[in-house]
C-alpha cells in the first residue's frame, strides 16, 4: 500500500518537473521562466523525495529524503529571488509584452 | 545561551538523521561538530526571544501556516501547467508594488518566499524601510499598490504577522 502511495507521488512529481522544462523552453524571459521553474521543480523534487520516504521508511534513505525536502523548499524561493533581482540590477529587460514595471520606475526617481 | 543550546540539538538532530542508523562513533563526532558550530555560530540562531516563550506562535505555524502554504503550492503547479500547456500562452507578465506591514526579518523572509511559491508571483526586489516588495506578476490583474497587495499577500500576511510580530495589533 505505502509502496503504490510512494509510486504515484513520484509520477506525479515527474510530471510537474517535465511541466517546469516546458515552461523554461516556452516562456518568454527570465522572469517568467523562473516563475515556471521555482514552483515546478520545487513541488515536483519534493514528491519525488517524499515518495521515496513512502517506499524506502523509516531507513537512512528515507531520512536523508526527508532533510532534502525541508532544504529545498527553504532554499528554493531564496536563490529565485537572488537570480530574478541580480538579472534585473544588471538591466536585463521584462519581455516587450509586459505591462508594467515598478522596480524601473522607483530606479528611475531614485536616479534624478 | 539558550540560542547556543537550541543550535547545538537542532545540528545534532540533522546529524543523526544524516548518519542514521548511529552508532556510538558517529553519535561522538557528530557532538563534537555540533558543539563546535554552536560555539562559533550559536548567537546567530535565534535572536528574538520572545518567539520561545509562545508556544501558540509555533502551533500557529504548524496548524495554519503550514496547510495554507501546502495548498497554494499545490494550486501554483496547476496555473503553471496551464499557462505552460495552453496553446495561446495566457500571460500577461509586470513587476508590481505590494504594501506590507511586516517588520520583521523573519517575518519578511517568510512573506517574501511564501509570495514566491504561490501562483503566478515572484518576489524581485524588498524594500525593508517603507515595507514594499516588489513583484514580478505572471498575470497582472491590478495595476494599483491596494488591489495588488490584497490579490497577492493577502492570504498569508495576518497569519504570519500572528507568528513573527513580537506586538500583535
Amino acid at each position: 500500500m505505502t509502496d503504490t502511495i510512494g509510486l504515484v507521488m513520484i509520477v506525479a512529481g515527474l510530471v510537474f518537473d517535465v511541466l517546469g522544462c516546458l515552461g523554461l523552453i516556452r516562456l518568454p524571459d527570465v522572469y517568467n521562466r523562473l516563475q515556471a521553474s521555482t514552483k515546478c521543480v520545487t513541488l515536483g523534487t519534493c514528491s519525488i523525495l517524499i515518495g521515496t520516504f513512502f517506499i524506502t521508511g523509516f531507513t537512512s534513505t528515507g531520512f536523508k529524503a526527508l532533510l532534502a525536502v525541508f532544504f529545498l523548499v527553504l532554499t528554493s524561493p531564496v536563490s529565485a529571488h537572488a537570480i530574478s533581482r541580480g538579472a534585473h540590477k544588471a538591466g536585463i529587460k521584462l519581455w516587450k509584452g509586459s505591462t508594467c514595471d515598478a522596480l524601473e520606475e522607483r530606479n528611475k526617481e531614485a536616479q534624478q | 545561551m539558550k540560542s547556543r543550546a537550541l543550535m547545538f540539538l537542532a545540528a545534532f538532530a540533522v546529524w543523526c538523521l544524516l548518519s542514521w542508523p548511529p552508532t556510538a562513533l558517529q553519535l561522538a563526532a557528530g557532538a563534537a561538530a555540533s558543539l563546535l558550530a554552536a560555539a562559533v555560530m550559536g548567537r546567530m540562531f535565534i535572536t528574538r526571544h520572545h518567539m520561545l516563550g509562545h508556544p501558540m506562535r509555533i502551533l500557529t505555524f504548524i496548524f495554519h501556516y503550514m496547510p495554507v502554504f501546502t495548498w497554494e503550492l499545490i494550486k501554483a503547479n496547476f496555473d503553471v501547467a496551464y499557462r505552460v500547456l495552453h496553446p495561446g500562452l495566457p500571460i500577461n507578465p509586470g513587476i508590481v508594488k505590494l504594501k506590507t506591514g511586516l517588520k520583521s526579518d523573519m517575518g519578511l523572509t517568510f512573506l517574501a518566499n511564501s509570495i514566491t511559491l504561490t501562483p503566478g508571483t515572484l518576489t524581485v526586489d524588498v524594500d525593508k524601510e517603507q515595507g514594499i516588495l516588489y513583484i514580478h506578476w505572471i498575470y497582472v490583474r491590478g495595476r494599483d499598490i491596494d488591489s495588488a497587495s490584497r490579490a497577492i499577500g493577502g492570504r498569508f500576511e495576518p497569519i504570519l504577522r500572528r507568528i513573527f510580530e513580537e506586538v500583535v495589533p
